[in-house]
């Protein structure tokens, strides 16, 4: 399991999607290196979508695996919730919990997370000393140093910094259904980010937004970009993908029909269907 | 006062016809039944036999049934819409969700007094156990709503846009946390109003648990009927105090909605 290079935030090895008879994602050997970012285009239905959303194995890959920093994660065994904290993704359709507010929003996760992992060694220490009994070498208790209120302190603190970083400060408190799409997306880059990922996978990030807002989501992405988080984008802004990709992928009938520099996919296109896709979208 | 008169003539005189045909109906009613003396029996039994403080003791089993016969459902009937919605992926799960179906099949296919005479008078003894008549109503009338929910709430569910879900297991959350947290309490804000169609179908189905001992309202004006001889008035009354607690009902869940609505708008 652990045969794959660290350095490979993401790999996946022989990845395949069925759904029925319809192979959605054929046989996909790809590498996602840490701090790079790459960018993800094709035609509808050429299973961009499904690739990314098996990345974090929302969808569940009907063959083949996925390894997240050396752990195969497509493995059933595999709790995949303690690694989906460490991939964040960022939807099409924002999906904000309306039923929160802004600021409960991005304080969910993170604080569920501290929480739980508070519990699990809590119950690890007092089971600790029954468990001894039946062990030659004794473990030592997990040192606990934070508290349930300062897990939540914490998890304010960041979420409004985060938000400050956005400059949506004066949000915090109201519900989604008040915000224009561009502030919906942002929060929902800033709620994946307050889980501090590794990764962050993003499903076209801005096809469900208005011409003019298209712009301020793309400058925080930018900004992302620049600070060096790996990032894997599906878009159809292809200005957006020549001016941040690392590595542009071309991706037809479940196949990567082409990958390359963006100089390369854009400038030197090498197979048919990517020149005809080139043509109809440039 | 003029141009009121003209804007309104139509109403006036609907609402006049009205009124008297309801005084023609209640004086042919008064003579005709002899209404002052059955007044008369009502009076003496109710309040000089003190027998209002039975009603009391009534409506309330009436209100402890329907009242913890809802939570009750509430929670099985969340539980199971929420095993029918868990993707079918493991042995387990299929298996659960068969039994969840058939739970529902059965408490929605045989009557309510059905399944209090059988729950009461053969499955209890048999089991074993031994509650009070309005404990064994309140268990029954909780296992019944709950398959009822379970329906509206997997609607409810259904409702709700799956990319909520989504978002949440992205970030880590387990299915039976997201569900919990964001997806139950909009799906619950979206049945709502149906809920509170569910609860007030509750109190009056509570009519029927006369058949197994416990004295509720109806139950209560049963017994005044036939202590008196007497049975128009009480009924009547009966009827009357109905409408009255459904009518305070439906207000609240009214208000229960908006206040939960204010999420949507502000």
């Amino acid at each position: 399991m652990k045969d794959t290079n660290v350095n490979n935030v993401i790999e996946t090895k022989g990845l395949t999607k069925r759904y029925g008879h319809l192979l959605v994602l054929n046989h996909i050997d790809e590498v996602i290196r840490e701090g790079e970012k790459v960018a993800i285009i094709g035609p509808s239905g050429s299973g961009k979508s499904t690739f990314l959303r098996c990345l974090n194995c929302m969808e569940d890959p009907s063959e083949g695996s996925v390894y997240f920093q050396g752990v195969d994660i497509a493995d059933v065994k595999v709790d995949i919730n303690v690694h989906r904290e460490h991939i964040g993704m960022v939807f099409q359709q924002f999906n904000l919990f309306n039923n929160k507010t802004v600021l409960q929003n991005i304080m969910l996760a993170p604080v569920y997370v501290g929480k739980r992992n508070l519990r699990r060694a809590k119950c690890h220490n007092f089971f600790l000393p029954l468990t001894n009994l039946f062990r030659k070498t004794k473990k030592t208790p997990v040192e606990i140093t934070t508290t349930k209120e300062e897990i939540v302190k914490k998890a304010r603190a960041r979420a409004i910094e985060l938000l400050q970083r956005i400059g949506l400060e004066e949000k915090a408190n109201v519900y989604p259904s008040t915000l224009s799409g561009g502030q919906k997306q942002r929060i929902a880059i800033v709620r994946a980010l307050a889980m501090n990922p590794e990764v962050m996978l993003f499903d076209e990030p801005t096809s469900a937004l208005d011409p003019e807002m298209v712009g301020e989501v793309l400058d925080l992405m930018k900004q992302l970009a620049e600070e060096g988080m790996t990032m894997v984008i599906v878009t159809h802004e292809m200005g957006f993908a020549r001016e941040v990709a690392d590595r542009v992928l071309f991706m037809d009938g479940g196949v990567i029909a082409e990958q390359g520099t963006p100089e390369e996919v854009f400038g030197n296109p090498q197979c048919e269907r990517l020149r005809g896709f080139l043509a109809k979208v440039l | 006062m003029v141009k009121f008169l003209k804007k309104h003539w139509m109403d006036i005189l609907v609402l006049a016809a009205v009124a008297v045909l309801l005084v023609m109906g209640a004086s042919t009613i008064y003579h005709r039944f002899n209404f002052a003396k059955k007044w008369g029996f009502f009076e003496q039994y109710f309040i000089t036999d003190s027998g209002y403080k039975d009603l009391l003791k009534g409506m309330k089993n009436t209100g402890i049934i329907a009242l913890l016969g809802m939570l009750i459902g509430l929670v099985i009937g969340t539980l199971i819409a929420v095993i029918r919605v868990i993707p079918p992926y493991q042995k387990l799960v299929r298996y659960a969700q068969k039994v969840c179906a058939v739970y529902v099949a059965f408490f929605r296919g045989t009557p309510i007094v059905v399944q209090l005479l059988v729950g009461y008078y053969i499955l209890m003894p048999l089991l074993g156990v031994k509650l009070s008549p309005v404990m064994s109503c309140v268990t029954i009338f909780g296992l019944n709503s709950g398959a009822y929910i379970s329906e509206i709430m997997r609607g409810g569910i259904n409702s709700v846009d799956v990319g909520q879900l989504e978002a949440a297991r992205v970030v880590g959350l387990p299915f039976s946390v997201s569900m919990l947290k964001i997806v139950v309490p909009q799906a619950v804000k979206n049945i709502l109003p149906t809920l509170g169609n569910e609860f007030i179908a509750l109190i009056k189905e509570t009519a029927v648990v006369g058949y197994v001992g416990a004295v509720d309202i109806t139950k209560y004006f049963q017994d005044q009927g036939s202590n008196t001889y007497e049975y128009m008035i009480p009924y009547l009354v009966m009827a009357a105090l109905y409408i009255v607690i459904v009518a305070a009902i439906a207000s609240l869940v009214k208000l229960m909605e908006r206040r939960l609505a204010k999420n949507e708008r502000h």
